[in-house]
């Protein structure tokens, strides 16, 4: 009886709770707006967007943890997400209060140092929403709000202290297979998105929203339509439905105000059935953050037929080269070819394209212009079914790659030995539904004969295009986005072991590792609370890894592991002696 | 290059214009232009007839089983209440996909749910909810193409393989009086997929 009143009484109490947001939850109690000043000079000690800096290079100045203490590195707290599927988002620190998304398009809050939970934001997703990439990139910073693009096509502004919302606004339509999963990018007062789908043959743009009201600035189309320049590299209506999609956050330079997106592969798959090059798919697009305007683009690979998405914007890094200093953009391509392209007064120049795993679909490149020249008898194509390397998922697909200034070298997780082959055919367009061109029976996947590896880390000097070192994985592919930092360390995760790892930025030797819950997807960081220096990533297995550990596991007995589920972000010291 | 959100608005309207044109050919009724959007969100009920999902144009003649090929592939479809000629196509979650299986290799159960034959289920996968559009011929088993989930129509829509963990729901059918296909009862089970 007494138990009865007692839970009759929690019953009363928890009722007088109902009209409250959720869960009680704490505030921030200080915070640092966020500038445009800070964005463009992060202090070391935070890491404030996707990459940590807007030139892409995914590296922290921070060098408390080096080469000669990372083997005392141990986890200090780790908070469980609750969620299952990809984790791939940076967990984003300002002044010591951590940002990390999940998929689900969930946002949480947390104490960069404790590991106190201070708010959770959930969406509330359509019940009729396909997810065809269940995974989140991560959230952008301004002045005291979150923004987070969402699985669902809206961008929401967040109130940075307390988890809500502010708006949210349409960006497109779901039901036509719209969907987002970059982190935002930040400029001029306004906040840029791209939108993905181009597996439902949606027709991808970049589109800019004031950061106040919400209101769209402008939206660019990554693929001209009749009438504007490079609409006749495209056959009919094939543009209407011609991919081109946005998904990974663009790079920016902050002198020249312009932003740098990768574009996706065209649209149905199959070249043949949307004949000419297909400008804006697989190109780099130099856009105005102010007007949205195409100041100069670049395409990787024409008319492609492989899958190979571009997305991943070029890092900007200025390069040491015959005697003088490019301002470079490096791209390591799903198409297998580490691209350098130089940014001038004139637009985007070609500097050089070096295969960094095995590819045997172009036979040259134009010295001048980087045109490849295709073998045709390795192009996929309507009722033509090819073989081909590197696969479709590519040499590397959209993990970032890492720059060390101090080494100057450039960290790529790529997939090697791993081949293809695919063939397509005409089907009909129907809004909201896959539009690949290719079905079950069209995809194939082999293994190079008498590989040793697919999985490897490798380093390249970007002013020779040598390859310095490289850490191969006998027994996994390889989906681990990279850091690097001024302790002259590379870390990263992204395999089907679950280990998380730290390399010897110079030599490429291991020197610590950490098994995990799950595997790591998710881009690590580095920051700093109280003159601590901590590691942090998101693991939490999912999407493509799992799509291809799947087929891969079917090729092979090497690579079959199960790597179980759910989210979990880890933050790690060195331990004190 | 930039471009203002007006064209989606005219797509929207097309869109609606389709439903509208569907609405004219279906169980006879050529009546009733008007969407009413409850209707149009509903599950499929007891009474629909069907249409064909893809492919539509003018005409939408109520399915009969003979318009199901023969051992797959599937066809997409949606239910469509006959009184006021309303397509159930307001959310995704209300598609259908249809199958013609020889009736001797369906179990019991599966076999007490079709129509000469033809069999229902969601065509929504219930792991992340892609349309599930592939037919595997040879094993006679129905593939998502998103992750490669897998059921087995004659055997209830059971999982076969891939990340999914619960089956298709079934949806019974019947005929009318003019022999077309007709909902019997309503999906046999939550349709859609996992949370989080
Ligand atoms: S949605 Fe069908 S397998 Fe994932």
């Amino acid at each position: 009886m007494r138990n009865f009143k007692r839970m009759l009484m929690a019953g009363v109490a928890f009722a007088g709770l109902a009209g409250a947001p959720g869960p009680v939850q704490a505030e921030v109690k200080t915070y640092s707006p966020v500038t445009e000043q800070r964005l463009q000079n992060p202090e070391p000690r935070n890491w404030l967007m996707y990459r940590g800096t807007y030139d892409g290079q995914g590296y922290s100045p921070l060098d408390k943890i080096n080469t000669s203490n990372v083997a005392d590195l141990v986890p200090v707290w780790t908070l469980s997400t609750g969620v299952m599927e990809g984790h791939q988002s940076p967990p984003i620190v300002n002044d010591g209060v951590m940002f990390v998304t999940t998929p689900q398009a969930q946002v949480i809050a947390v104490d960069a140092k404790t590991g106190e939970q201070l708010w959770r934001y959930k969406r509330q997703l359509p019940e009729d929403l396909t997810q065809l990439h269940p995974t989140n990139r991560g959230v952008a910073l301004l002045g005291d709000r979150v923004y987070v693009a969402t699985v669902d096509d809206f961008l929401v502004a967040l109130d940075a202290k307390t988890g809500k919302e502010i708006w949210a606004k349409e960006v497109e339509d779901y039901r036509k297979g719209h969907y987002m999963t970059l982190a935002p990018l930040v400029a001029h007062g306004k906040i840029m998105v791209g939108g993905s789908g181009g597996e439902y043959g949606i027709r991808g743009f970049v589109a800019a929203y004031d950061a106040n009201t919400g209101e769209q600035a402008w939206r660019t189309y990554t693929i001209p339509k009749p009438g504007e320049p490079g609409s006749d590299t495209w056959t009919g209506d094939t543009w209407k439905t011609g991919g081109g999609s946005i998904w990974i956050t663009g790079t920016y330079d902050p002198e020249q105000g312009t932003a740098y997106w990768g574009t996706g592969n065209a649209a149905p798959w199959m070249g043949n059935a949307r004949p000419g090059d297909n400008l804006h798919t697989t190109s780099v697009l130099a856009l105005d953050v102010d007007t949205g305007a195409i100041k100069a683009a670049h395409q990787y690979h024409h008319n492609d037929s492989w899958d190979w998405d571009e997305v991943d914007p070029p890092m900007l890094v200025d390069i040491q080269k015959d005697g003088r200093t490019i301002k470079g953009m490096v791209h390591p391509g799903r198409n297998g070819y580490l691209w350098t392209l130089e940014r001038g007064e004139e637009g985007i120049s070609f500097v050089s394209g070096v295969p960094f795993v095995r590819q045997n679909v172009f036979t040259s490149i134009d010295k001048k212009t980087g045109r490849p020249t295709y073998d045709e008898a390795r192009k996929p194509g309507l009722n033509k079914l090819v073989d081909f390397c590197p696969s479709l998922w590519g040499g590397k697909d959209w993990p970032p790659a890492a720059y060390s200034p101090r080494t100057k070298m450039i960290y790529i997780p790529a997939n090697e030995n791993l081949c293809g082959s695919l063939s397509g055919k005409m089907m009909d367009y129907v809004p909201g539904q896959l539009y690949l061109g290719a079905g079950l029976e069209d995809i194939g996947l082999t293994l190079f004969p008498n590989a040793d590896h697919v999985g490897e880390l490798q380093a390249w000097d970007l002013s020779t295009n040598k390859k310095m070192w490289s850490h191969p994985f006998a027994k996994s592919q390889l989906w681990g986005p990279v850091l690097a930092t001024g302790g002259d360390l590379v870390f990263m995760g992204g395999t089907n072991d679950r280990d998380f790892r730290a390399f010897d930025a110079k030599s490429g030797k291991v020197l610590w590792k950490q098994k995990t819950n799950s595997g790591v997807t998710g881009v690590p960081v580095s920051y700093e609370v109280d003159g601590v220096q901590y590691i942090a990533v998101q693991s939490g297995w999912g999407v493509d890894a799992q799509r291809m550990q799947d087929s891969l596991a079917k090729v092979s007995v090497d690579y079959r592991n199960e790597v179980p589920q759910g989210g979990v972000v880890w933050v790690f010291a060195v331990r004190k002696r | 290059m930039a471009e203002s959100v007006m064209q989606l608005q005219d797509v929207h309207t097309r869109r609606d214009a389709l439903a509208l044109g569907l609405a004219l050919g279906c169980c006879g009724s050529g009546a009733q232009a008007q969407t009413s959007p409850p209707a149009r969100n509903l599950r499929p009920t007891a009474g629909d007839c069907l249409v064909r999902a893809v492919g539509v144009s003018e005409s939408a003649e109520a399915l009969r089983p003979d318009d199901v090929v023969s051992a797959g592939p599937q066809l997409l479809a949606w239910a469509k209440e006959p009184a006021s000629g309303v397509v159930r196509d307001g959310s995704r979650l209300n598609q259908i996909l249809l199958l013609r299986l020889d009736p001797e290799t369906l179990d019991a159960e599966t076999l007490a749910r079709a129509a000469n034959g033809v069999l229902a289920y969601s065509a929504t996968c219930t792991h992340a909810q892609c349309p599930v559009t592939e037919w595997r011929q040879e094993a006679g088993i129905l593939h998502c193409p998103c992750h490669g989930s897998e059921f087995d129509p004659r055997g209830g829509g059971r999982v076969v393989g891939g990340p999914a963990l619960r089956r298709l729901p079934p949806l019974p059918l019947g005929l009318s009086a003019e022999g077309s296909l007709e909902v019997a009862q309503p999906f046999l089970g939550k349709v859609g997929g996992q949370v989080a």
